[in-house]
């Protein structure tokens, strides 16, 4: 199904159970409106999340990655969100080499109780996707080529 | 897999900007779907009834409910599964409410995303497998941190219900903020004679461990089996022995120190016992004014000491206690009144705040219940009391009403006229919140009875005028400015959660808010859990509480706890790691990113390889995402899993 005709990109976002997405859901409790490109994957913790998926997302006709986990220190997990900030820092560094703007993908930290800091991320992200306009396709066996050297390298 | 989508309305809520038929309609598409409808409500009996029988009638092994979060109905609807004989895991959530339905206005976009993310949850759902849970036993033993009146009560209750308690308190009395009050409001009760004997059941109590001037140094373990290791901070002076005679505390010639329990109002001796009801009634060294620890000179507690319990020598010392649940009631912290300059708190000696004016009137405190000026020591005429110094001030990131301020400002109205009749008293307020049992009734009291003047506006500023202070503000009521002379001017101090409460929160894997508050499980409906199974909170520490509220959140944290522990059994999550012996390489990645170090090494036919405790896992994954060769992967969150969503949104 084509997204609305063009109104809205496709954003995938990667949240944590316990604290990003309960932010989210505290959003929503607070109806905060948001735009409504982005879509959640939940996983228990942001550590869990393999840069693969981002990229994989990207490659796979995503316009938008956003991840999101607990503040640094407020971990479920004791210090996942400090393997995912290694991970996604090294990442966004790396998504240029082969050819995603770096623009395309952030990662944050919210709170289960910073609803309205969720709809302030959303919204900023979604604005900042628009902007980018729709991710140029990777295809075939450029795609399959991006994947071997991604799997090689991360 | 035939896979059965419910789609709810939840009444308007989902309904109202989504069209829930047509969700449902187009996921009957989506590979794996045999059956798809909406329904009203699905968390409902007749809703579930629903689920459960077309389950039976379409032959179905997986469920896709689109409703609200998986943070409130997932386990109804693994239950439901169950009732009707699949594995609880074959079930998948849709969170077409908070995602959904309430952040958006715009129907088609939002049905649009609906059928997005039913079609996410279908796409995951057909590579989930059944799990199963294993049983293990619990240690019925509780840990209760903090010994104010919350903790106190929770203690209390489950040791009454036949617990072992663990009761670890970091200052050397429990008793919390309550024992430093001199009365309670609406009742006007003394505040230590009926907290006293509370704090002495606690002491003689059977089944309670009272580690007072200790704190949590390690939280290790999971719900059941908590292991917690427990400083026990050097207080030189061999408890065991002291007998809490007081004899070191009247000879100590170190009489400058610190007071915390006084509120630093006047001083104290280098020993000391807190207050005369302290439980434990022991001494303790402060060793910041201790000669003989200072300077090696002096000695006369250790001379004098009957029983020899003085040891200068003394270290910090650890011990690790094994407890099933924890319950988290380490209060508040006052607001550090010296930001409002304007008001002139730690500049001028005769602005106090209210915590020390209730020193000032117990009869255990510096004063010996007398008011008195702390400059000269002259007995006020004219109080002013100035509220919401700390609360509902966004300027100062307190935006929230501490609750408790209305009505201790008008109980101390009312006791400085019993202290001294014929002083007048102003209290400068911005709205009296008085919402509990009585207690709107007791501020009018402090008005029409004890003829408290209440003006409403804020103080501008409090400047000397010769030995006594003036105060203006506005009246907003009158419409004007106001100026009060005043021999003494009280600030009724908000609440902020305490000092180092966000390090004990890192411990216990417990969430806080943006103002360190510790969060509930969910507002309304679990106001006394955490998201992390087994652990509970008592009073203010997680949000500011008067006293009855804070006994009640004790007892009901109780509650709780013996509810869990009234099985033999807990069933664990198995939504944990598994290692993939063939695909494992033996790297070790996994053991070494382990936050909980539930990963060992083992020997399989000489090779080494990784294996789980599964005891210990928390599943949060991250040696899923490290392992190079995806050999261990976290249970329900697959790669295959996950990656099944991610193409499920980016590929159609």
């Amino acid at each position: 199904m084509p997204v609305l005709e063009g109104k809205e990109l496709r954003i995938v976002g990667f949240l944590c159970n316990w604290c990003s997405y309960g932010g989210a859901d505290t959003a929503g409790v607070g109806r905060f409106t948001q735009p409504t490109d982005l879509r959640i994957v939940r996983v228990p913790c942001s550590g869990r999340i393999d840069p693969m998926f981002i990229v994989k997302a990207l490659l796979n006709g995503a316009d938008g990655v956003l991840v999101s986990g607990c503040h640094p220190r407020d971990c479920h997990y004791a210090e996942g969100n400090f393997y995912a900030r290694r991970r996604l820092e090294v990442l966004k560094r790396f998504l240029p080499f082969i050819g995603i703007e770096p623009g395309r993908f952030e990662y944050t930290w919210v709170s289960a109780s910073e609803g309205q800091r969720w709809q302030q991320v959303v919204t900023g992200f979604t604005e900042q996707i628009h902007k980018l306009g729709p991710a140029p396709k990777i295809e075939g066996a450029d795609a399959e080529a991006t994947l071997k050297l991604l799997e090689a390298a991360l | 897999m035939r896979i059965g989508v419910f789609v709810c309305h939840c009444g308007s809520n989902i309904e109202g900007t989504v069209d829930t038929a047509k969700v449902a309609e187009t996921s009957k598409d989506f590979p794996g779907v045999a059956f798809a409808t909406d329904t009203m409500y699905a968390c409902s009996e007749p809703g579930q009834e629903g689920i459960i029988n077309a389950i039976k009638e379409h032959d179905l092994d997986g469920v896709v409910v689109a409703s609200c979060t998986p943070r409130m109905h997932e386990p109804t609807f693994r239950r439901t599964l169950e009732r009707a004989g699949l594995n609880r895991y074959l079930f998948e959530m849709a969170n077409i409410r908070e995602h959904v339905s309430w952040i958006g206005r715009d129907r088609e976009a939002n049905t649009n995303k609906a059928i997005d993310l039913v079609r996410m949850a279908a796409a995951k759902l057909l590579n989930d497998q059944p799990l199963e849970s294993k049983q293990f036993s619990i240690n019925k033993r509780v840990m209760i941190i903090g010994g104010g009146v919350a903790g106190i009560q929770a203690a209390l209750d489950c040791a009454d219900g036949g617990l072992e308690v663990v009761l670890v308190e970091k200052t050397t009395t429990i008793g919390g903020k309550m024992a430093k009050l001199d009365k309670t409001f609406p009742t006007v009760d003394c505040s230590s004679c009926i907290l006293g004997p509370r704090m002495v059941d606690i002491a003689q109590h059977p089944n309670i461990t009272l580690y007072a001037a200790s704190e949590v140094e390690e939280v290790g373990g999971y719900v059941g089996n908590f292991d917690v290791k427990i400083k026990k901070k050097a207080t030189y002076v061999n408890w065991d022995a002291c007998t809490g005679c007081g004899l070191c505390t009247e000879k100590c010639p170190s009489k400058k120190a610190d007071d915390p329990f006084n509120e630093e109002l006047g001083k104290t001796t280098a020993i000391n016992i807190p207050f005369p009801q302290a439980i434990p009634k022991k001494a303790a060294i402060n060793p910041d004014f201790c000669m003989k620890i200072q300077k090696g000179k002096c000695g006369v507690c250790a001379k004098i000491c009957p029983s020899n319990a003085i040891d200068y020598e003394q270290k910090d010392e650890f011990v690790t206690e094994s407890v099933g649940a924890i319950v988290a009631a380490t209060g508040f912290d006052l607001f550090d009144w010296t930001v409002y300059g304007e008001y002139g708190g730690g500049k001028y000696p005769d602005v106090i705040t209210s915590l020390q004016y209730e020193r000032m009137l117990s009869a255990s405190g510096p004063t010996g219940g007398h008011v008195k000026r702390p400059s000269d020591g002259k007995e006020p005429k004219n109080v002013v009391f100035i509220q919401c110094v700390g609360s509902r001030d966004k300027s100062v990131g307190r935006p929230y009403c501490s609750g408790f301020c209305c009505m201790y400002t008008a109980k101390q109205a009312i006791l400085t006229k019993d202290h001294i009749p014929d002083s007048q008293s102003y209290v400068f307020y911005m709205d009296i919140r008085s919402p509990g049992k009585m207690y709107d009734e007791f501020t009018r009291r402090a008005q029409e009875e004890y003829g408290a003047r209440y003006v409403r506006g804020r103080v501008s500023m409090v400047y000397p005028k010769g030995e006594n202070l003036m105060v203006r503000g506005a009246d907003t009521l009158m419409g004007g400015q106001v100026e009060v002379e005043a021999d003494l001017v009280v600030l009724a101090v908000g609440a902020e959660a305490a000092k180092g409460a966000s390090g004990l929160a890192e411990k216990l894997r417990i969430s806080y808010d943006s103002y360190g508050f510790y969060m509930e499980g969910h507002p309304k409906l679990k106001p006394v859990e955490t998201n992390t199974a087994g652990v509970y909170l008592a009073g203010s520490c997680q949000g500011p509480k008067d006293i009855p509220s804070s006994v009640a959140q004790g007892s009901a944290a109780a509650a709780k706890v013996l509810g869990l522990f009234s099985k033999d059994q807990l069933a664990s999550d198995p939504q944990i790691s598994q290692v993939n012996i063939k695909r494992c390489i033996g790297c070790g990645k996994c053991i070494s990113t382990c936050p909980f170090g539930a990963i060992k090494e083992i020997d399989f036919r000489g090779m080494k390889k990784a294996e789980v405790i599964e005891t210990v896992c928390q599943g949060c994954g991250i040696c899923t995402s490290t392992c190079p060769q995806g050999a261990i992967q976290l249970q329900h969150f697959t790669d295959n899993q996950i990656l099944a969503e991610v193409n499920a949104v980016c590929r159609f």
